[in-house]
């Protein structure tokens, strides 16, 4: 309960709630006001409304089930949530994985990122009135969930990104697919430069409001696109970078004010770096074998050419009938044992294949990484996404700890909004993209 | 006869009214909001099943959309939100969260809305495809039309 | 290289306060005694090593050792560009750490939580409640010997 606020009130002041079923659409947050007038003498915020179990639960699964739920931590860009708890593992198993899934990982990343803040942006827009902003975003968000959908399965909570590798390597014509996907963002982000930048309401709303300096950032441990916003240039792709970035050109764009404009701002801006990387990505990644069967063939070539028969082409199919996966596996898996099962042809043919398989999923079994502790963050849509495994040598996390980053950003939002008129919340509030999936856990 | 074929007839009339203008209040709380967003714009549109005006109200809404996780201490809210909503009310549990706690089987999370409020459809799923949040729609759709209403000139008796 | 030269500073300015220094899988790590900590944070603020920011502060339960909760604090320099991690360990019947809320705002937020979910007290902290659950919930639910799926619910629930 806000029980801080309801204590100290002034007797003659309002105390209106917000939240915390948010028509904001931003989940669930409840902010407490106490309003003079229009203006804001003092807030309380209260958090955990949707406290979800996500630490606890992960100590009752293994570290290979445990991956669907870090997809729904940060729901707007799942597969970065994906990515840092793999390689949290994989820096505990001292694993080194192949160059083309980590390539993948970073496109998928990317794209992940570019949809996290046009839903943010989009949201923000919408709650300032801007609706159209909104409906032109999602439009553009469709087309790169497509890219997602037909390499991962599924739009949004993919569980994709596998210990030791991904799980399937990018579809036959992602190409052209990530391309139209670009081309939309491209056209949508302009068109919304154009509605927004120079729109005189926005800019009312926006600019000088919210306004956070670096150190006050700094102590309250921002990071990502707010701490950007207030100038300072820290972003783990290029101060720790991880998988590919290193050997990746895009530049960390800044603002000056750290106002709602200038988080507005960055956001943009890193949307362009973003397509950029992804554009680099498609040309520097490693060629792979597709999904041959056998023979050089595709595989619906081969069944065909298995069942007609024909003698001047005779074509032996795998036993399985799945399609060969030894192919396949190298390019996008760690060749490891220890964390991933091998290829079909060597599951059904080889007694060792059968017993690795099968000891991968057993009760007891399966991914045990050494003794130890890791903390690995990458960078989310919201800043510095780190979690912290304790492990204690059994195939179950012994404690996972998530370092939430738009905590900070939400405990700094009472200071902002001190003093600053109702309205002036919800644009506050939504260029902080607090997602309360990974806040409350 | 005559009155029973009257009252069907007004039956009918009122369910094709009702269905093709719902106003829904999207209790959104956690990621099935994302598929929510997608259903509700350009791409898979539900205003052209009616459905597509947010009132960002319980009052001035008939469709309670319980989208997301509910946990034990967003119950209590849910439980007010509902009961400020004005008869007819539908509520659609959307998303397996909402309909059975999902995969989240644990001290925080309300095994399904339920246990809270009456639900008359779910929509399974994690999150559900848009396509299913539509047909989820026609479903209730289909029900409010076959439903009957309680006309109060006819002396109740219970 | 950096993150050796820092553990062993720290350890020659604090001998009796940093029990143990080491840098597993390369993240430095040391190991401080309880009231060693208001000593440690204001050294490291400063110059050179300027931990101007606290990344992170948690808590793990192990309930076999005599001193239960230990609490793990990740510290970054953002203008040296390292992490730190430093660990302190409390008992269960004197589980209270010194706040550092005075350092860093966001750890007012985290020791909530920490709070919350292990029964961490944190001396000078001045609005100790819970954060995640509601405030009649009994236990702390993050602590090894709470059952995952004990319920408490708000409401009265249908069936």
């Amino acid at each position: 309960m806000p029980s801080r606020i309801q204590s100290q009130a002034r007797p003659d002041s309002l105390l209106i709630n917000m939240g915390p079923s948010h028509p904001a659409m931003h989940g669930a947050v409840r902010i407490m006001l106490e309003l003079d007038g229009e203006r804001i003498l003092n807030s309380e915020i209260e958090v955990g409304y949707l406290h979800r179990g996500f630490e606890k639960t992960c100590e009752n699964r293994t570290y290979f089930n445990l991956l669907i739920y870090t997809d729904r931590l940060n729901y707007v860009s799942p597969l970065i949530n994906n990515v840092g708890y793999v390689m949290t593992v994989e820096k505990l198993l001292g694993l080194n994985i192949p160059e083309r899934a980590q390539y993948i990982r970073v496109l998928m990343s990317e794209l992940s990122r570019i949809s996290d803040h046009l839903t943010c942006l989009a949201a923000m827009a919408m709650e300032c009135g801007a609706f159209t902003v909104f409906l032109y975003k999602m439009k553009a968000r469709e087309f790169l969930w497509d890219v997602i959908e037909a390499t991962t399965g599924a739009r949004m909570t993919t569980s994709y990104i596998r210990i030791g590798g991904v799980r399937a390597d990018l579809h036959a014509d992602y190409e052209a697919a990530v391309q139209k996907g670009l081309a939309e963002t491209r056209k949508v982000l302009k068109d919304v430069h154009g509605l927004l930048d120079k729109n005189k309401i926005f800019l009312n709303r926006t600019r000088d409001i919210g306004v956070m300096t670096p150190e006050n950032a700094v102590n309250y441990g921002w990071t990502g696109p707010a701490l950007r916003s207030t100038g300072i240039a820290y972003d783990v792709r290029k101060a720790h970078p991880y998988l590919t970035y290193d050997r990746l050109n895009f530049e960390i764009p800044t603002g000056e004010r750290g106002d709602n404009f200038d988080r507005y701002m960055v956001r943009m801006r890193e949307m362009d770096q973003s397509l950029r990387i992804v554009e680099q990505c498609l040309a520097k990644i490693p060629k792979a074998k597709t999904g041959l069967m056998a023979d050089g063939l595709e595989p619906a070539e081969a069944i065909r050419a298995a069942r007609t028969q024909k003698p001047d082409r005779p074509v032996k199919l795998s036993p399985n009938l799945e399609g060969s996966e030894k192919a396949v596996t190298k390019d996008i898996l760690a060749d490891d044992r220890r964390v991933t099962i091998p290829p079909k042809e060597e599951t059904y043919t080889s007694i060792e294949g059968l017993i690795s398989h099968f000891k991968y999923f057993m009760k007891g079994h399966g991914i045990r990484p050494p003794k130890g502790e890791a903390y690995l963050s990458v960078e989310g849509g919201n800043g510095e996404l780190g979690y912290y495994i304790v492990s204690d040598g059994t195939d179950r996390p012994y404690r996972l700890h998530l370092r939430a980053p738009c905590l900070p950003l939400l405990a700094a939002i009472e200071e902002l909004i001190k003093g600053r008129m109702v309205a002036d919340v919800i644009p506050t509030f939504g260029s902080m993209n607090i997602i309360l999936g990974e806040l409350d856990r | 006869m005559q009155g029973n074929f009257i009252t069907t007839r007004l039956n009918a009339m009122l369910g094709w009214g009702r269905k093709y203008s719902l106003f829904h209040y999207p209790y959104v709380t956690a990621c099935c909001g994302m598929e929510y967003m997608s259903a509700a714009c350009a791409h898979f549109d539900i205003d052209r099943f009616g459905a597509g005006w947010t009132r960002f109200s319980p009052r001035q809404s008939d469709l309670l959309l319980v989208v997301g996780t509910i946990s034990q201490k967003q119950a209590p809210v849910l439980r007010t939100v509902y009961d400020q909503m004005t008869e007819p009310k539908w509520v659609i549990a959307f998303g397996a969260c909402a309909v059975s706690g999902g995969i989240y089987d644990n001290y925080a999370v309300v095994q399904g809305v339920d246990q809270v409020i009456p639900v008359d459809i779910f929509i399974p799923g994690c999150p559900p495809r848009p396509e299913m949040v539509l047909d989820g729609l026609i479903k209730l759709q289909d029900k409010i039309q076959k439903t009957k209403q309680d006309w109060r000139w006819k002396k109740q008796r219970s | 290289m950096e993150e050796t030269a820092i553990l062993v500073a720290l350890k020659r300015r604090f001998p009796q306060g940093v029990v143990d220094a080491s840098a597993p899988l390369g993240d430095a790590t040391i190991v401080v005694r309880k009231d060693a900590l208001l000593e440690i944070i204001p050294f490291l603020k400063e110059k050179p090593y300027e931990f101007a920011m606290l990344l992170d502060l948690t808590c793990v339960d192990y309930p076999e050792r005599a001193e239960r909760f230990e609490m793990v604090y990740h510290l970054f320099s953002l203008a040296a560009n390292r992490r730190l991690r430093i660990k302190l360990s409390v008992p269960e019947n004197a589980a209270v750490v010194d706040s550092l809320v005075r350092f860093w705002k966001n750890a007012d937020w985290l020791e909530r939580e920490v709070f919350d979910m292990f029964g961490v007290r944190f001396a000078g902290h001045p609005d100790l409640r819970r954060l995640f659950m509601n405030d009649g919930f009994v236990g702390h639910p993050l602590r090894k010997d709470y059952p995952l799926r004990k319920r408490q619910p708000m409401i009265s629930l249908r069936k």
